[in-house]
């Protein structure tokens, strides 16, 4: 019996913002049912790279391929279609729609879909949700923001879904309830999932296999058993002392970046 | 008493066809960050294409009107595409210019079409009164009126409830996200322009049979950009609020205080208003993300 191909596929992926070549050849794969991880410090690409997957940017070289499919440069809202959900950075929610509406948009693209099935779904994976249906997303707290977009993500259905650092900015509380959710998703949903963090223990106890960028590179890759273990990983990204300075500086970079 | 219930009516009905144009303004500005200046000429371009319709296709004025709503939808449409999208990028100030020439060029083009000659739109209820306890009120304030309220409800219903509506929302308060949710932003922002133009248009066949058409009817779009300030740049129902408080201040102000002032009332409002609360009645709280 031969592999059988993989759900996604990244093949020498080179991405510029204008002059300035953020993404230096990548190229990855994310199996059918698999959580996989890209681990990397701040500025290291990743964000660039899950844009480059969803279409939102244009790589100047290389190619994605998502179930057998060419999508290389083809606008995000027909990406989505392909049920390709993707969470980015940062909370993104329609601050003045309601969460429930928030959901609905989620749905979009299916138009004879059952909307209330897709919503109890939602709002089983996600009680706190069903509590605050009526209210603006942009009155949620930033964990309900956050579980409100994987909400929103998971309306499409999707065979795959890009998670981009769910993690950041929650108390350690939430982060266990979101890695929990992940877990779940994976296992009742069947849905494959790559997952962006800088969470290094949370990224490497949940995902099964893993990626470290470095400067817009792959450095390394392995199962995520076999990166626990590795020395370097231990030294950068699962250091207690190192983790607590990068916090810093990340969120310095932050306030000059926008 | 008398009196000052018809200039409030008349000044309604003036401030109807400043909101309707400021909604225009305000839609366009909520989902592609364009301030568009031609929006005014749009109007005009309404009126005119409604006045073949209706005078020289001799078509009843519904269905002069409901084709010219049609036209305008897709005239919208294609500009988007085909002049504004093109733009996406460039800084606002060079859309500005370009929305500003856009402008110029559809006056120039009303003018070979349509000619110089103000001209008049054959409307059944045109000079008509309706008459209550000695008040006389023109048909034509009342429809405007009617109109503009009719107008709005089926726009509210159309944001708040449609599947497609909630989704333009969506993609005007965080594009990105709305793109990742699948909802063709693009298109979506061709839509924005279609419906803004035929609201436009809506404004411009109410308003013809109070005033004429010529080519020069647009400038009153500079009030209504007037009116979508005051009303909280941003906000819908702020626009359409702004339109009726300069509309009927501008009836009064040219009843009773001297005729040259009424000309000069809105822009009067605005710095008023710059002054008192610069955000605007509705201030609009949306902090955008792109
Ligand atoms: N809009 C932009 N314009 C120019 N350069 C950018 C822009 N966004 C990111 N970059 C650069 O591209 C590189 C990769 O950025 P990216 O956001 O993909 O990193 P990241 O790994 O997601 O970082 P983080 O962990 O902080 O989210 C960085 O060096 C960054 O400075
Ligand atoms: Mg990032």
């Amino acid at each position: 019996m031969t592999e059988p191909e993989p759900l996604l596929t990244l093949r020498n992926i080179e991405t510029y913002y204008g002059p300035i070549m953020a993404i230096r050849g990548v190229s990855l794969e994310v199996r059918e049912r698999s959580i996989v991880t890209i681990l990397g410090a701040n500025g290291a690409g990743k964000t660039t790279v899950l844009k480059t997957i969803c279409g939102a940017m244009d790589p100047q070289k290389g190619s994605v391929t998502f179930r057998g499919e060419d999508i290389t440069g083809r606008d995000p809202d027909r990406v989505a279609r392909l049920h390709l959900g993707h969470v980015p950075e940062g909370r993104e929610v329609f601050p003045f729609l309601t969460a429930e509406e928030n959901l609905a948009v989620g749905a979009f693209t299916r138009r004879r879909a059952n909307l209330n099935e897709d919503l109890a779904l939602v709002y089983g994976y996600f009680p706190a949700l069903a509590e605050h249906r009526k209210l603006p997303a942009g009155f949620l707290s930033g964990g309900q923001q956050q579980m409100l977009a994987i909400g929103r993500a998971l309306m499409l259905r999707p065979q795959l879904m890009l998670l981009d650092e769910p993690s950041l900015g929650l108390a350690p509380r939430l982060v266990a309830e979101i890695a929990e959710i992940v877990v779940r998703l994976n296992r009742e949903q069947g849905m494959a999932i790559l997952l962006v963090e800088q969470n290094a223990r949370m990224a490497l106890d949940v995902a099964h296999y893993g990626y470290v960028m470095e400067v817009g590179r792959i450095v390394m890759e392995d199962t995520c058993e076999r990166l626990k273990n590795a020395p370097d990983i231990q030294e950068f990204y699962l250091g207690m002392k190192d983790q607590g300075v990068r916090g810093r500086r990340r969120w310095k970079q932050r306030k000059t970046w926008r | 008493m008398s009196e000052l219930l018809q200039l409030l009516v008349s000044g309604l009905s003036k401030g109807c066809v400043f909101g309707l144009i400021a909604l225009g303004f305000v839609l366009i500005y909520k989902a592609t960050e364009m301030l568009n200046f031609a929006q005014g000429e749009l109007m005009m371009m309404g009126a005119f294409v409604a006045f073949t319709f209706v005078n020289l296709a001799a078509m009843p004025f519904l269905a002069g009107f409901a084709v010219t709503l049609v036209v305008a939808l897709a005239f919208g449409m294609a500009l988007e595409r085909g002049v504004l999208r093109p733009m996406i990028g460039e800084p606002p100030f060079a859309v500005l210019m370009l929305t500003i020439g856009l402008g110029f060029v559809l006056r120039t083009v009303a003018v070979n079409i349509w000619g110089t000659d103000p001209r008049t739109l054959d409307v059944p209820y045109a000079g008509e009164v309706l008459v209550v306890r000695e008040v006389v009120f023109g048909y034509d304030n009342l429809i405007v009126i009617g109109a503009t309220a009719f107008l709005c409800g089926g726009l509210w219903l159309f944001f708040r409830r449609s599947r497609l509506g909630v989704a333009m929302q969506a993609a005007s308060q965080n594009q990105l996200a709305a793109y990742y949710s699948g909802v063709p932003v693009k298109r979506v922002a061709s839509l924005v322009w279609g419906i803004s133009a035929a609201i436009s248009a809506a404004a411009g066949m109410l308003l013809a049979p109070i005033s004429l058409i010529d080519q020069n009817m647009g400038f009153i779009g500079i009030k209504a950009f007037a009116a979508a300030i005051v009303g909280g740049f941003g906000s819908l129902p702020g626009a359409i609020v702004g339109g009726l408080l300069i509309g009927v201040s501008e009836e009064f102000a040219l009843r009773y205080l001297w005729p040259g002032f009424g000309e000069v009332t809105a822009f009067v409002i605005l710095l008023v208003m710059l002054f008192v609360r610069p955000q605007g009645i509705f201030a609009s709280l949306q902090k955008k993300k792109v």
